[in-house]
């Protein structure tokens, strides 16, 4: 390879961003934070089942900026140049995601009915499970899980630092390679966080699909945070000069078509499901029909697909600021209620509950995005300066 | 080669690297006031309807339609198959259930707005099959199908100059410049669907996937490995089985069975027997009238003809039988009718395997119809 000239580069000055939102964060956060405990206290069971929903929607933002910033290094895109350093502070989200989970663990007891001993006694299925589904392996599962994912954050947040000083074109290859490794890594380590995490929470029910069906949800929440963030900074011209509407767009497309993929495996799930009719499957969905829980299935086929697809469909859609920051909010609000439809009806068999314990649930992790997106961009430039390829990026054109 | 006096020139074309030195220079013809002029690249350029002032593709709204009835196609598809005309109880599920349709509605969605758009495209917008045009076959064309991309300006243009269009073209960084002649005749060539040479394509083209379905279906399919799921461990109807001492694959029946819903006949060769002991269990009420109707004109009405009078509709290949409407089948009761439909007689074979008990008292009930309507009693005017 040849040496880079100077033109390369782009100018761009650090500037800092403004306090206000940061505290108005922050309030949140507190607010927040004193219902969970509250509630934590009085009611223990109700408030772990919403700390997992928070801790999943979490992990959903920051893993799948990872697996978003491995997909543009091996792809080599180039039209997400400019804005992958806002993919990796968002990405920062794994870091904070597992200290919201450790009250979970220390009230296991309470939401993972195959934790009971005393209910294996008596359960064939859970007995043959156990070797999988046992208190000590689920934490091992735990920690190894977010190891490996801190290890990759680190590695390829390191070389995409160093690089804008040093310039260096070895870093995008390293980190190519490094995301290379990530991705089989991230397939297992994201089916199994989703099997443990979300799927055996009703242990005896099994659907072969349920990793993708997260993953599908991971890539829609993480894009469409990335997608808010970085319109709302290019606009109050944080970034640099010359992104516009047709960087927008494939952030846009992007939106749809995960919109899409989502439908196609939820669709997928629930069809193999409903068409074989075997009661240990089928259980999952019924419980979902009960009382009003029904309305609440039947609302997620409207929010988490009908309307950001018909919203999505038009192309001046994909690249009007406006509408793209309010489909990427609805996505992330559609990506919370789907985990809830997906928690909650463990807890409350007869019908959807709502109160200030699941308000202040989601107040906390409002304010802990907003937070959480302060603390670790301060300090940082907020594009990529070194890498060879920003250049490229800021001049690209549909 | 043709000799240049032929040809016309066209447009001046300029092959660029990279379209961005192509949007710029775009941009300039659209200053400039140039009116005809076109793009050419071998992926989208997705901003440049916009630079250009191009109306909006009306290409969007036609692959809306076309998969909005893609998916209406399905569900009428859908709907009428399996619950109104075919119904199927597959698995429990009721007649109409949507989760099972929707894959086919979605099939049909995409492949009707995928096909149709490419169709729409091909033979409406590109005027298909009209292939003459000044660009076709030429090295221009060749080249930003590959790896350029390009601009030409048309000739006839108003401010069309040949040498400032060429410095212009320099100018802007183009990496070629061609002119693109064309023959007023090639051009004026008005093609007919029908040429000889595509009928002859069309023929090739049967002829071989005839073939090929032909050779795939009775010959490949027989040859090992493909035809294991015909060699099966079991006895296939009419054949040869080394199991039986007597060879035969097929077994009848030990002696005794009753098949599923009949019974055993105890008149057989007794037919006085059975018109006095046979009673008739149906009532003649609307629906066995029609249950009977329906029968007698399927299995007995190409012989004893629509109403019983023995004018058989098969032209006299077999004897025409007797009338129903005679004094002695008047007289006979039910049950010796119902011996006849058993057993046959004269050239009348046994109807016994073509009718159920049920259907053969319907049959009875009609034939009594069809005699009254021609025998009515003085009561039955009242």
């Amino acid at each position: 390879m040849t040496g880079l000239s100077a033109d390369n580069f782009v100018s761009y000055s650090y500037r800092e961003l403004p306090k206000k939102n940061f505290n108005f964060g922050l309030l949140f956060t507190l607010v927040g934070l004193i219902g969970i405990v509250l509630g934590y206290a009085l009611e223990p069971e109700r408030t772990s089942f919403n700390l997992i929903i928070v801790f999943t929607w979490l992990t959903s933002i920051g893993i799948g900026s990872i697996f978003f910033i491995g997909i543009e290094y091996l792809t080599g895109a180039v039209w997400s140049v400019p804005f992958r350093r806002i993919a990796e502070i968002n990405s920062a989200f794994v870091l904070v995601a597992p200290i919201i989970a450790i009250p979970v663990i220390f009230n296991i007891h309470s939401i993972y009915h195959w934790s009971h001993p005393e209910a294996l006694i008596h359960d064939e299925i859970l007995k043959n499970k156990s070797a999988y589904l046992n208190q000590t392996f689920f934490v091992i599962r735990f920690i190894v899980t977010f190891l490996l994912w801190f290890l990759f954050y680190f590695l390829i947040i390191r070389n995409s630092s160093k690089q804008d000083t040093s310039k260096d074109q070895r870093s995008t290859r390293r980190n190519t390679i490094i995301s290379a490794i990530f991705m089989p890594i991230f397939a297992v380590t994201l089916t199994l966080f989703s099997i443990d995490w979300l799927m055996s929470l009703e242990p005896h029910w099994y659907s072969t699909i349920f990793g993708v069906y997260y993953f599908s949800g991971t890539i829609l929440a993480s894009i469409a945070l990335f997608t808010f963030i970085s319109i709302a900074l290019n606009e109050s011209g944080f970034l640099v000069e010359g992104l516009n509407r047709e960087h927008y767009y494939s952030m846009g497309a992007l939106l749809f078509a995960f919109t899409n993929f989502w439908a196609y495996i939820a669709f997928s799930q629930f069809m193999l499901i409903w068409y074989a009719n075997l009661p240990e499957e089928t259980f999952w969905f019924i419980n979902r029909g009960v009382g009003s829980w029904l309305y609440w299935s039947i609302g997620i086929i409207f929010v988490k697909f009908i309307v950001p697809y018909i919203f999505l469909l038009p192309q001046p859609a994909k690249m009007d600021p406006k509408r793209l920051k309010f489909a990427s909010l609805w996505i992330l609000f559609a990506h919370y209620y789907d985990l809830y439809w997906i928690v909650m009806p463990t807890y409350s068999k007869t019908g959807v509950v709502f109160s200030w314990i699941e308000l202040s649930a989601i107040v906390f992790s409002i304010g802990l995005l907003v937070v959480c997106s302060y603390f670790f961009s301060k300090g940082r430039n907020l594009v990529p300066i070194g890498d060879p390829k920003l250049k490229r990026g800021i001049e690209f054109h549909l | 080669m043709e000799n240049k006096e032929n040809r016309n020139l066209y447009a001046v074309g300029a092959l660029f690297d990279s379209p961005n030195k192509l949007v710029a220079f775009a941009k300039k013809l659209v200053n400039e006031g140039y009116r005809f002029w076109d793009v050419h690249s071998s992926y989208p350029l997705h901003g440049l309807p916009k630079i250009m002032r191009l109306k909006w593709s009306p290409l969007g709204y036609v692959a809306l339609v076309l998969g909005l009835t893609g998916t209406l196609t399905g569900l009428f598809l859908t709907y009428w198959t399996m619950s109104v005309d075919y119904r199927l109880t597959i698995g429990g599920k009721p007649w109409f259930s949507f989760p099972a349709f929707v894959p086919v509605l979605f099939e049909l969605t995409v492949l009707l707005a995928s096909v149709g758009t490419a169709i729409v495209m091909l033979f409406i917008i590109f005027k298909l099959p009209n292939n003459r045009h000044p660009l076709h076959d030429s090295e221009y064309l060749k080249k930003v199908s590959v790896d350029k991309c390009g601009i030409i300006v048309e000739s006839h243009d108003a401010k069309f100059d040949y040498q400032t269009i060429r410095s212009l073209f320099g100018e802007y960084g183009a990496s070629e410049v061609v002119d693109i002649y064309y023959n007023e005749e090639e051009i004026a060539y008005k093609p007919r669907v029908f040429e000889p040479k595509f009928i002859v394509f069309l023929v090739v083209i049967a002829i071989l996937t005839s073939a090929f379905g032909y050779l795939f279906n009775n010959k490949v399919l027989y040859l090992p490995p493909f035809d294991f799921m015909l060699k099966q461990f079991k006895v296939n109807p009419q054949s040869e089985s080394m199991f039986f001492a007597d060879g035969f694959g097929m077994r009848t029946p030990v002696a005794g069975t009753v098949a599923r819903g009949q019974r055993d006949y105890p008149f057989k060769g007794k037919p006085d027997e059975a018109g006095e002991k046979l009673v008739n269990p149906l009532l003649s009420t609307n629906d066995v009238l029609e249950l009977g109707k329906r029968k007698y004109n399927t299995f007995c009405s190409p012989c004893h003809g629509w109403r019983g009078e023995g004018d058989s509709r098969l032209n006299g290949q077999f004897p025409n039988p007797p009338s129903l409407h005679s004094e002695k089948v008047r007289n006979w009761s039910d049950g010796r009718i119902y011996h006849v439909i058993m057993e046959g007689q004269n050239i009348m074979p046994s109807y016994a395997s073509q009718l159920t008990e049920k259907e053969r008292w319907a049959i009875i009930l009609y034939i009594r119809a069809l005699q009254r309507s021609l025998n009515a009693k003085q009561e039955d005017v009242k």
